[in-house]
C-alpha cells in the first residue's frame, strides 16, 4: 500500500511533537524512521496507526485521503502497529490474545485461530506455543506474537517501533529476513528507530526526524557519517576503554543454582572486584532474569551461596541485599521500576534516606532539579513519569539509584536509548566504578557487551559459561556463544582470576 | 493550568446540576411536588437548632470513616470492610463498658477504656482483611464484604443472646448503659464534643499524613506500583497491612462514639452506613484530603434533611442516599468526560 503524509502536525502542550511532516512511502519498501528520543518517531506513528490524531494534515492511502480515528480503523485500513512496549493481555493464553483483536461472532473459532497461527509461525520460522500464557513470553517472543497477530489480521502496512531493542542478534536476523520477505510481498513495512546500524542493513530509504521536523531523507546505500550528523548535527565517538584496576571482592557466588519455571542453572561460580563491570549475554530468556535478580535478593537460589562485601546474605530479603549497597534496575521500566502518577520529585524523595516524619519539600525540589539537569532528563520536577518519553524514562531510572553503591544489578541499561543517550548513561556508570561500584548488567546489545564490560558471562539455554575476559572475545565469537556453539572449546580458561 | 480549575470547577457544578435534576425527575415520579421536597430537605437540615446538633452526630463517624478510606485508598486498596470494621469498634466498646460498667473502676476511666476497646476492635477486624488480601491473596473487597456480614450476624447474635435486654430482646438493641458511662455530650443530645474535636483532629492527622510524610509518600508508592515501590525499597505488605490497621483503628473509634455518645447500647445496625457512606464522599473529593469537612458535612446535612421528607410526604429516608449515589456517580462520569475532552483538545 502506498502511503501519502501531507503537512502532519501534532502539539502536546507546548511542545510541537510533529512539525510540517510530509512523507511519501510506496508500497513494497522497507521506510527507516530515525530520530533520537523525543525527535517525534513515536508520534508520527501513532498518528498513522489511529491512536491519537493529528492537529492538522493529511493522510493517503493509495492516493486516497482517510480519516484514521482509533487503532481499529488503521487495522480496517491495513495498517497494523507493533509498540515499544507490547500491548498485550499478560494472563491469557496466545490464542485468546489473537482471539481479542478479531471482530467475529459470539462463539469464536479457536481450533480456526490455533492452526492460522501455526500457519504463519511456520511461514515466518516464528515457533510459538498457542497454548502457552503470554507472561511467560520474552520480551522478544512477545514481539513476535505481536506481529504474528498483526499479520493474521491481515495488515498490509507493517509499523515497527523500536522492535530490535530487547531481541538477541539471532532474533534480530530473523526478524529482518521476515521483514525484507514482506516487503517482497508488497507489504510497507515502517522501521522506527533510533539505530544506525539496523536502518543500514535493513531499510530501503529512510527519513530522519529531529525535534519534530523532517530534517532529511536518504536511499540506500547509506551514508552514516551523514544520518548521524542529521540526527544529531555533530559527530559522535564512543569512550574510550579505560584499564581496569582490581579492587576488593564485592560479589561471591559459590556454586550458585537458581531456577525458573522452565529453567535450571546450576554451578555458578562468580567473583566480582570493586569497579569491575560484568555483561552479561544470551538469548533472551536464557536465565540472565533468574541469574541477577539471584544477585539481587529477589529470588532465592536453589543451591549455593550469595556472598556482599563478604558477608553471606544467601536467603536474605531484596531489603537485606540493598541495605548491603546492592541496587537492582529492571528492564520494564513502567511495570517494576517507576511508579506512574508519582512526579519525578516524589521519586527522588523515595528513593533516598528517609530523613524524620516529614518531607522537606524544598530540599526534594532541589534533589530533583539536580538530578534532573545531572543525567540530561526532559521534564521538570512537577512531571510525572508517566509524561516521560521512554528514553527519559529511563535516564530517571538510573537516576533513582543511590550514591555510593557496592553493586549495580542492570536489566538492559539503554534499552531503547539512542546513541547519544546510551554513551551518556555509559559515562555516568563509569564514574561509579571509578568510585569502586561494581556492575553486572544484561544486553542484548554485541556491541554494548564487548564495549563496556571487563569479563562476560553468556547464558545459552540454562548454560552459563565461566567468566570471559573480554579482550578474548569478537562480535562473531560472543555471537557463537549466544548461539550455543563453540561451547566445547571452553574449559575453564578464560576468567583472569584463580 | 489556570484554566484546567475553571473547567474542573465547572464539572463539579454540572454534575452537582444533573444530579439535582434527575433527583427531581424521581421525585415528581414518586408523586411528591420536588420543590417543596428540596425545602422540607433544607429545612428538615437546618430548620432548628435541634436540627443542626443532628447533622453534627452524623458529621463525626462520617468523617472519621472518610479519613479511613482516604488512607486505605492511598495504598490502592478498596476497604469496602469499613462498614463491619465500625460495627467491630461498636462490639469492642460495648463489651469493655459491660465488664467494667459494676466494678469500682472511675466511669470515665471506663469510658476512655471502652474508645481505646472499640479501636482495637475495629484494626482487628481491618486486620483480618488486611491478612486476607496479603497472606491468603483474597481480593480486600471480597474480604471486607464478608466480614461485613459477619459483624452484622455477630451483632444480631449478641443483641439476641448472650447480651439481651432483661426480659424480651428486641431490635431496639442491649440494656442502655448508666448515665454516668456516657461521654459527655451538649445537654444530653447525644452530640459530644469530645466526638467532634477528635473526628476533626484524625482528619487533620491523615491530611498532613498523605500529605508531607514519607509515610504518605511511601503508601502512595504502594498503591500505585506495588512492583516498582517494593524495588525503590518500601516493605511493601507491611504498608499495606498499617494502611489496613490504620483505618480500622478510626472505623472503631467512629463506632466506639456510636456506642458511647449517641446510643448509649449495642444495636443492630449501629453502623448506619456511615462506612460506606465514607467510600462515597473519598470517590466525590477524588481523595483530597482538603475537602473532607465540608463535603462530610453536606452529606451529613443530606442525610439529616432526608428524614423530614419521610415524615412530611412518607417517603422511604433514603431518598437523600439517592441524591448523593448520583452526585458521586455524575461526579466520576464528568471526571472520565473530562479527561477525554482534555486529552483531545
Amino acid at each position: 500500500m502506498n502511503i501519502e503524509l501531507r503537512h502532519i502536525h501534532k502539539h502536546f502542550g507546548k511542545v510541537h511533537a510533529n512539525n510540517d511532516i510530509v512523507l511519501d512511502i510506496p508500497s513494497g519498501t522497507i521506510q527507516g524512521i530515525l530520530g533520537e528520543n523525543g525527535a517525534g518517531k513515536s508520534t508520527l506513528m501513532k498518528v498513522l496507526s489511529g491512536f491519537i490524531q493529528a492537529d492538522s494534515g493529511e493522510i493517503l492511502l493509495d492516493g486516497k485521503p482517510v480519516l484514521i480515528k482509533s487503532p481499529a480503523d488503521a487495522i480496517g485500513y491495513g495498517i497494523g502497529m507493533l509498540h515499544q512496549d507490547p500491548l498485550d493481555f499478560p494472563p491469557m493464553r496466545l490464542v485468546d490474545n489473537f482471539l481479542l483483536g478479531r471482530s467475529g461472532g459470539l462463539f469464536p473459532d479457536r481450533k480456526a485461530v490455533e492452526h492460522g497461527i501455526h500457519e504463519l509461525a511456520v511461514q515466518f520460522d516464528f515457533s510459538l506455543d498457542p497454548e502457552r500464557y503470554v507472561d511467560s513470553l520474552t520480551v522478544g517472543e512477545r514481539q513476535q506474537l505481536e506481529i504474528l497477530r498483526l499479520l493474521w489480521l491481515g495488515a498490509r502496512v507493517l509499523i515497527l517501533d523500536e522492535p530490535t531493542t530487547g531481541i538477541s542478534a539471532s532474533q534480530k536476523d530473523k526478524l529482518f529476513e521476515t521483514l525484507r520477505k514482506l516487503a517482497k510481498q508488497g507489504m510497507t513495512v515502517i522501521f522506527v528507530s533510533h539505530k544506525l546500524e539496523d536502518v543500514e542493513v535493513l531499510c530501503h530509504k529512510v527519513a530522519v526526524l529531529t525535534t519534530g521536523k523532517l530534517v532529511g531523507e536518504a536511499a540506500a546505500p547509506f551514508n552514516a557519517k551523514k544520518l548521524v550528523e542529521m540526527m544529531f548535527g555533530k559527530e559522535i565517538s564512543l569512550g574510550a576503554r579505560r584499564p581496569l584496576k582490581l579492587g576488593a571482592r564485592v560479589l561471591e557466588l559459590r556454586d550458585l543454582a537458581v531456577e525458573d519455571i522452565r529453567l535450571h542453572l546450576a554451578d555458578i561460580n562468580l567473583d566480582v572486584r570493586a569497579g569491575e563491570v560484568i555483561g552479561v549475554a544470551g538469548m533472551e530468556g536464557s536465565g540472565q532474569g533468574p541469574f541477577i535478580r539471584a544477585c539481587a535478593g529477589l529470588i532465592r537460589p536453589v543451591n549455593g551461596r550469595v556472598l556482599v562485601n563478604n558477608h553471606d546474605l544467601t536467603g536474605s530479603s531484596y531489603h537485606a541485599f540493598k541495605r548491603n549497597g546492592v541496587s537492582f534496575m529492571p528492564a520494564s521500566r513502567m511495570e517494576e521500576g517507576l511508579v506512574p502518577g508519582l512526579t519525578l520529585t516524589e521519586h527522588f524523595v523515595l528513593a533516598e534516606e528517609t530523613r524524620g516524619l516529614f518531607i522537606d519539600g524544598d530540599q526534594g525540589r532541589k534533589l530533583a532539579e539536580d538530578r534532573i539537569k545531572s543525567f540530561n532528563i526532559r521534564g521538570t520536577p512537577v512531571s510525572t513519569v508517566e509524561s516521560l518519553s521512554g528514553g527519559n524514562q529511563q535516564r530517571a531510572l538510573l537516576a533513582l539509584l543511590r550514591m555510593p553503591l557496592s553493586l549495580l544489578l542492570l536489566e538492559h541499561p539503554t534499552r531503547g536509548l539512542d546513541i547519544e543517550s546510551t554513551i551518556y548513561i555509559w559515562s555516568k556508570l563509569k564514574e561509579r566504578c571509578q568510585e569502586d561500584t561494581s556492575i553486572i548488567f544484561v544486553s542484548s546489545d554485541l556491541e554494548e557487551i564487548l564495549q563496556y564490560s571487563d569479563r562476560v558471562l553468556v547464558f545459552f539455554s540454562g548454560k552459563v559459561t565461566p567468566p570471559l575476559d573480554v579482550s578474548s572475545l569478537t562480535t562473531e565469537k560472543l555471537g557463537e556463544l549466544i548461539g550455543g556453539m563453540g561451547w566445547a572449546r571452553l574449559t575453564s580458561g578464560g576468567a583472569h582470576e584463580k | 493550568m489556570k484554566n484546567n480549575i475553571w473547567i474542573n470547577i465547572g464539572f463539579q457544578v454540572g454534575a452537582l446540576i444533573l444530579a439535582l435534576l434527575i433527583t427531581t425527575l424521581l421525585l415528581v415520579a414518586a408523586g411528591a411536588p420536588p420543590f417543596q421536597a428540596y425545602e422540607s430537605i433544607v429545612t428538615g437540615a437546618f430548620g432548628s437548632s435541634n436540627d443542626v446538633v443532628s447533622i453534627l452526630i452524623s458529621w463525626s463517624p462520617l468523617l472519621l470513616t472518610t479519613a479511613g478510606v482516604l488512607i486505605t485508598f492511598a495504598a490502592g486498596l478498596w476497604n469496602i470492610g469499613i462498614e463491619g470494621q465500625m460495627v467491630l469498634g461498636s462490639i469492642f466498646a460495648t463489651w469493655m463498658l459491660r465488664l467494667l460498667q459494676n466494678t469500682a473502676v472511675p466511669p470515665m476511666l471506663i469510658v476512655v477504656l471502652g474508645i481505646l476497646f472499640g479501636m482495637i476492635g475495629g484494626a482487628v477486624w481491618a486486620a483480618l482483611a488486611g491478612a486476607l488480601k496479603t497472606f491468603g491473596g483474597v481480593n480486600e473487597i471480597f474480604g471486607g464484604l464478608g466480614l461485613n456480614f459477619v459483624a452484622t450476624a455477630l451483632t444480631i447474635y449478641l443483641v439476641f443472646g448472650p447480651w439481651k435486654r432483661p426480659g424480651v430482646a428486641s431490635m431496639s438493641g442491649t440494656q442502655p448503659f448508666d448515665q454516668k458511662l456516657w461521654l459527655p455530650t451538649i445537654s444530653n443530645t447525644g452530640l459530644s464534643p469530645w466526638a467532634l474535636v477528635l473526628s476533626v483532629l484524625v482528619v487533620a492527622i491523615v491530611y498532613l499524613l498523605l500529605r508531607g510524610t514519607y509515610f504518605g509518600l511511601r503508601l502512595k508508592a504502594v498503591g500505585k506500583n506495588i512492583k516498582a515501590a517494593f524495588l525503590l525499597g518500601i516493605p511493601t505488605w507491611q504498608y499495606s497491612m498499617f494502611a489496613f490497621l490504620l483505618c480500622g483503628t478510626f472505623a472503631g473509634l467512629a463506632g466506639a462514639i456510636q456506642v458511647t455518645a449517641v446510643y448509649h447500647r449495642l444495636l443492630p445496625n449501629i453502623s448506619n452506613g456511615y462506612g460506606f457512606l465514607g467510600l462515597l464522599v473519598a470517590m466525590l473529593i477524588n481523595y483530597q484530603a482538603i475537602w473532607v469537612l465540608p463535603i462530610a458535612f453536606f452529606f451529613a446535612a443530606l442525610n439529616v434533611g432526608g428524614i423530614q421528607l419521610q415524615i412530611v410526604y412518607k417517603m422511604d429516608s433514603s431518598f437523600a442516599g439517592v441524591l448523593q449515589d448520583l452526585l458521586v456517580l455524575l461526579v466520576l462520569l464528568g471526571q472520565g468526560i473530562r479527561e477525554r475532552f482534555l486529552r483531545r483538545a
